[in-house]
């Protein structure tokens, strides 16, 4: 489609750009700070008396936990309250509607406004990480691209979620009954095996359990629990079927 | 497909239709659009205006009919024809954490402007709507009336072919309205057709050169301003009060019968239709009648709108 200089897409990524801007500031402490600060606290604290898990030390065992349950955090907490908003309050997604901006390209451009956010929050922990002598693989290096089709199979599913509500108190359901679950499931602290049989599946269905694994593999060059092409399946259906999903619910809430 | 591209109106529509579930909300108009006219549609609320706009800014699918946007079909072409319109919403849909430019410069870039295209029209348009001061501003702190002339700048930002303006001036302070009529009349008078809903009578026949009174998903009149005056009203409208009005209007009203064309008593007052004001007011007085004010002024459109649509209070 011949429009000009731009793909609608990239047009909608330029406006998140632009408001992010203004407050880059704000999400420094949350995305680059608050992991280091957990990673210092828990792996040195708390590590200083488990000792080692699988057979190594419990530092270099939660970074890769802890990098991914962070894009994890940083996809859901972008597609909630900031999506359901500019359906309802701002209305930007109407505004963007009346251009020659599809709905798919609205979904799009926030999801590469995420992969932009999480993907630098993901390189600058990597870096400080690396000073702790955390990385033990040069397989490290995959790490930003399990992240980023970790934020697309979480915030896609979500984002479809916020563009299906009228009310933002439907988040908190959201927040307890998937969010906190996931994140205290999924490996990110102790490893699944220590989960009662009856909640393992509950990993196996989180696309942190998946990415966490992946992660924890590249960080120690080990082989991870499934075959990778099994946890990396994983990731891409929820990536693809929450994007879908995401485009359907947008395109539906903007034609009425 | 027409040959004839001079003639092609910009808006076409037959027998056009949009339901949701069992409402139906247009219940199939006809309309015509010509380049460079500025077309009203004016109704009640309810009426099926906005239902309306939405179709022709194709962001809703008509459930039946013809629609055709300068010259294509907005459920296959959407993407092309939005890409030639200007839409400034009813409900205000500006970026509040983004500057009074930055409104713009974000929203041309939608249209795939390059950047340097984009800082150009916005400055250039922040003149034109008198907003050149604000420019670095946040939109949350502007008045209402500088928040809808920066969605009609933002509106221009693609040079569109057609601006439609969903009730523009609602909820504007006389100032504010003023000024707005005086930019989109210029905009009128360079050529952009508009299209706009009101139900401000003052409002459209300000601006439009030819309208359309909706009233229940229909179209009831069609016309300029003033050729639906002659139409559906007299020349002149004299307003009586009686001292001892309120309940007894009606009374009035039957003792009125046979001055003018028609007599309407309304709760406060009896409205006289007449084409020559002064001679009905001296017909009442020859009836010994002894109202306590009398007010002849021409007929607006208003009159029309309240005869054509009734006077039950939608909302």
């Amino acid at each position: 489609m011949a429009m000009g200089t731009v793909h609608p897409s990239i047009a909608v990524l330029e406006r998140h750009l632009t408001l992010y801007r203004r407050l880059w500031r704000a999400s420094v402490f949350s995305s680059f700070v608050l992991p280091v600060l957990f990673v210092i606290s828990m792996g040195m604290g708390v590590g200083g008396y488990i000792g080692s898990v699988q057979g190594v030390d419990y530092l270099s065992w939660i970074v890769p936990g802890v990098v991914a349950s962070t894009a994890f955090q940083m996809a859901v907490g972008e597609s909630t309250y900031s999506v359901l908003g500019d359906f309802k309050w701002v209305r930007a997604y109407h505004a963007m509607r009346a251009t020659p901006v599809r709905p798919d390209d609205i979904v799009t451009g926030h999801l590469l406004y995420l992969l932009f956010r999480v993907t630098t929050a993901v390189l600058a922990f990597l870096l400080v990480v690396l000073f702790f002598d955390a990385l033990h693989s040069p397989w490290a290096v995959t790490i930003p691209l399990v992240c980023a089709l970790l934020t697309v199979a979480t915030a896609a599913p979500v984002m479809a979620f916020a563009a299906s509500i009228e009310h933002d108190s439907h988040f908190a359901l959201l927040f307890r009954f998937v969010m906190i679950p996931a994140a205290l499931f999924s490996g990110v602290f102790f490893p699944i095996e220590q989960l009662p049989a009856l909640v393992r599946p509950v990993a196996y269905v989180s696309p942190l359990w998946h990415s966490v694994e992946l992660c924890r593999s590249a960080t120690l060059g080990i082989a991870p629990p499934w075959p990778i092409a099994a946890h990396v399946g994983c990731l891409l259906l929820w990536a693809l079927a929450g994007t879908a999903m995401a485009a359907y619910r947008f395109r539906r809430r903007l034609e009425d | 497909m027409s040959w004839h591209v001079a003639e092609q109106p910009l808006i076409f529509a037959r027998d056009l239709v949009k339901r949701f579930g069992d409402f139906t909300a247009v219940k199939g108009i006809d309309v015509e659009v010509a380049p460079g006219e500025a077309f009203g549609f004016l109704g009640p609320n309810g009426a099926g205006k906005s239902s309306t706009m939405r179709m022709i800014s194709c962001v809703s699918a008509p459930t039946s009919g013809e629609l055709r946007i300068l010259g294509m079909d907005p459920v296959r072409d959407g993407t092309r024809i939005r890409a030639r319109l200007g839409v400034c919403p009813q409900l205000d849909n500006l970026d509040p954490d983004l500057s009074v430019r930055e409104n713009l410069t974000t929203y041309a870039r939608y249209f795939g402007l390059s950047r340097a295209e984009g800082r150009r029209r916005a400055d250039e348009l922040l003149e034109f709507v008198q907003l050149s001061d604000r420019a670095g501003s946040m939109v949350e702190p502007l008045s209402g009336g500088m928040k809808r002339r920066l969605t009609i700048a933002r509106a221009m930002i693609n040079e569109p072919d057609i601006v439609l303006l969903d009730e523009p001036t609602t909820g504007l302070d006389p100032q504010a309205r003023h000024l707005l009529w005086e930019r989109l009349f210029r905009l009128k008078q360079r050529g952009t057709t508009l299209v706009l809903t009101t139900h401000y009578m003052d409002e459209a026949e300000q601006l439009c050169d030819r309208l359309v009174v909706m009233d229940g998903g229909k179209i009831v009149a069609e016309g300029s301003p003033r050729s639906l005056i002659e139409t559906y009203s007299t020349a002149e409208v004299v307003e009586l009060r009686f001292p001892d009005g309120l309940d007894s209007n009606a009374d009035y009203a039957a003792k009125l019968d046979g001055i003018g064309e028609r007599v309407d008593p309304l709760p406060d007052r009896v409205l006289l239709y007449a084409d020559d004001g002064d001679a009905a007011v001296a017909a009442v007085h020859g009836r010994g009648l002894v109202p306590s004010s009398v007010l002849v002024r021409r007929a607006t459109l208003e009159d029309v709108f309240l005869h054509l649509t009734g006077r039950t209070l939608v909302d």
